[in-house]
């Protein structure tokens, strides 16, 4: 019993501190591996030769093996779905930033009647099935002209990201205290000139994070691609379309070829989406 | 020259009216504090004054030119305001540079300015830092370099001290008067802060519910309060008051005491402030309640014929919570208030 009594000290905060440390460390780890993992054996099979891929044991090394990709590279219509993907998710991006941004911009700073129930609107956009929607757009599309081309499938994809779009450059908006535009004002600028000079400096990160947001959508979009377009199809769709009937190595080749765009324009923009100017981005 | 005038400015919210037909007349190089209690409507005039709001009526002129119908940036103003508004992704040099460039200044002018006004608020060594480096008075002084560096005819200030800490708002305080005096431009300064107002102001005007009560200078806002609600608001502790009635012979009766004072009606109130009363033989009957010695003097909380009634008396004075004082008010120093209108006697 007393011996007991003896050993019975509270632990030295010193171990809780490590403790913490500990768990810490283990969700960086947990979350890096949960990002890094899928995308590590992406790229090991992509860049391995077919007998690589669907042989066994596997060295979890990549071959270097360029054949996979090559042959994917070369497969005919890839060059173009690829084109094709780009330039709509530009189109989205454009658009979806060019109409977002002044209404989130207007849902912050004015006050105009059924402003809220804009706001829910905005987002009740998202809750259609697209594939509800998809059937008499291309009835529509057809008849317009606008079927199996780049910006009849943007306009679709922007409806998908406009609402982020709005809701993410609202808050943005939001967060920049009117009395800064007031204060440019009264240092000579116009409405214009105060929003160009102050107000958009310091939502651009912001801008530039939702603007990938909105590519990214587009970019990962599959089924109105896939229903709206036939000759030009984006790269999901077009993957969709052939891969399905292809071994495991092209399949391995197509997904790293649909991450790796993605990565890359986050990573080229990556600057804009943490703090700048010694400030933390709110 | 830049006189401010402004006719007849009312401002309506919807129902709410937040200010009624505004009268004033601010002189060239006047330090004007607009006083009152918050809602009281002095920053919505500020705001009227500066363009970033639209009276509902009347005008504002700004040395001898209509400019109610002007955007701020026409207006010749600068403004400092309650959270500085300091740009956060330009450097300080920059953000004192800003309205020059929007004036489009040549570089050596801008150069010339900044330095001098940076050096004017003692923030010389700060110019290649950005706002997030700075403390609240840092930034502080960034805002009113910025407003300075304009020269502009006026300065309008919305409650500028309000978020720095007491000491520094003492040291600001005294800064501020000393630079805005030398700058010869018409400031007009909002401030809930009694205090301020009274240090800084050649002249204040104090509002109340959407009105101006008084404007008058600062001694005068005090000694000769134009309403209760002035003689309540401004002084800490406040003013006294205390019922009177006149009797057959005219006297004033107050609280057992016999005074003579205006002959208009038959009901008014008296009012003393807690300093104005001395200890007499005759005078008050008034039961100490709380006493609060504050070093220079002492604060004695006393009741008067059932009303709360303050002292400021002289810390010698031996006094505990139940004794009973006589104090007599300065007969110079009383002031009467039509008890229905609320306005002086």
């Amino acid at each position: 019993m007393s011996a007991a009594a003896s050993t019975d000290v509270p632990a030295p905060v010193k171990s809780a501190h490590s403790a913490g440390r500990f768990l810490f460390w283990a969700c960086v780890f947990l979350i890096c591996a949960w990002v890094l993992v899928p995308i590590y054996l992406l790229m090991v099979n992509a860049l391995s030769s077919p007998e690589q891929v669907s042989g066994f044991p596997k060295s979890g090394l990549p071959g270097f093996d360029f054949s996979s990709l090559q042959f994917f590279a070369s497969f005919s219509g890839v060059g173009r779905a690829l084109w094709n993907s780009v330039l709509v998710a530009v189109l989205t991006m454009v658009l979806s930033i060019g109409i977002g941004a002044p209404a989130g911009y207007a849902l912050s700073r004015f006050e105009f009647p059924g402003k809220e129930v804009f706001r829910m609107l905005v987002v009740m956009t998202r809750a259609f099935p697209l594939p509800l929607l998809a059937l008499p757009l291309a009835v529509m599309f057809i008849r317009t002209g606008l079927d199996d081309t780049a910006l009849g499938l943007a306009l679709v994809h922007t409806v998908l990201a406009i609402p982020f779009a709005v809701l993410i450059t609202f808050s943005l908006f939001s967060a920049i205290p009117l009395e800064m535009e007031e204060a440019a004002w009264t240092l000579g600028c116009n409405r214009w000139q105060g929003f160009r000079k102050v107000v958009l400096p310091l939502v651009l990160p912001g801008i530039a994070a939702s603007a990938v947001f909105a590519f990214t959508i587009s970019w990962n979009e599959v089924f109105a691609a896939a229903v709206l377009t036939i000759e030009n199809r984006t790269l999901p769709a077009f993957l969709i379309q052939n891969l399905n009937v292809s071994p495991l190595h092209l399949k391995f080749a197509g997904g790293a070829a649909l991450v790796v765009p993605a990565l890359v324009f986050i990573f080229a923009v990556r600057k804009y989406l943490f703090a700048m100017w010694g400030i933390a981005n709110r | 020259m830049a006189e401010i005038v402004i006719r007849n400015v009312a401002k309506r919210f919807g129902s709410f009216t937040a200010l009624h037909s505004i009268d004033l007349t601010i002189t060239d190089q006047e330090f004007m504090v607009l006083l009152g209690a918050s809602g009281c409507g002095k920053t919505t005039l500020l705001r009227i004054i500066a363009g970033l709001e639209t009276p509902s009526e009347g005008e504002v002129w700004i040395g001898g030119r209509r400019v109610d119908h002007l955007p701020p940036r026409e207006r010749g103003i600068a403004m400092v305001f309650q959270n500085y508004a300091v740009f956060p992704h330009l450097t300080v040099f920059e953000n004192i540079a800003f309205g020059l460039r929007m004036k489009k200044l040549p570089q050596a002018e801008i150069d010339k300015r900044v330095n001098r006004t940076a050096e004017l608020m003692h923030i010389e060594q700060l110019l290649k830092r950005y706002s997030g480096q700075l403390s609240g008075g840092q930034r502080q002084r960034v805002a009113v370099a910025r407003a300075l560096a304009m020269e502009p005819d006026v300065i309008l200030m919305d409650e500028p001290l309000s978020n720095l800490d007491a000491l520094l708002r003492l040291e600001m305080r005294a800064e501020l008067k000393g630079v805005l005096a030398d700058s010869k431009t018409t400031t007009i300064y909002v401030t809930h802060d009694q205090v301020e107002a009274m240090s800084l102001a050649d002249r204040i005007s104090v509002m109340n519910g959407g009105k101006i009560v008084q404007a008058a200078s600062p001694v005068e806002v005090y000694r000769n309060p134009a309403a209760r609600f002035v003689g309540s608001f401004i002084g800490n502790p406040p003013m006294n008051f205390l019922p009177a009635r006149r009797g057959a012979d005219g006297q004033w009766q107050v609280a057992g005491l016999s005074l003579s004072g205006p002959a208009t009606r038959d009901t008014l109130d008296f009012a003393i402030r807690p300093e104005d009363v001395e200890i007499a033989s005759e005078g008050f009957r008034a039961t100490a309640r709380v006493i609060e010695p504050l070093g220079a003097h002492t604060l004695v909380t006393t009741e008067v014929d059932g009303k709360l009634f303050r002292a400021v008396l002289d810390s010698d004075l031996k006094v505990a919570p139940g004794d009973e004082l006589r104090l007599a008010p300065k007969s110079d120093r009383i002031r009467w208030f039509d008890p229905e209108t609320t306005l002086a006697v």
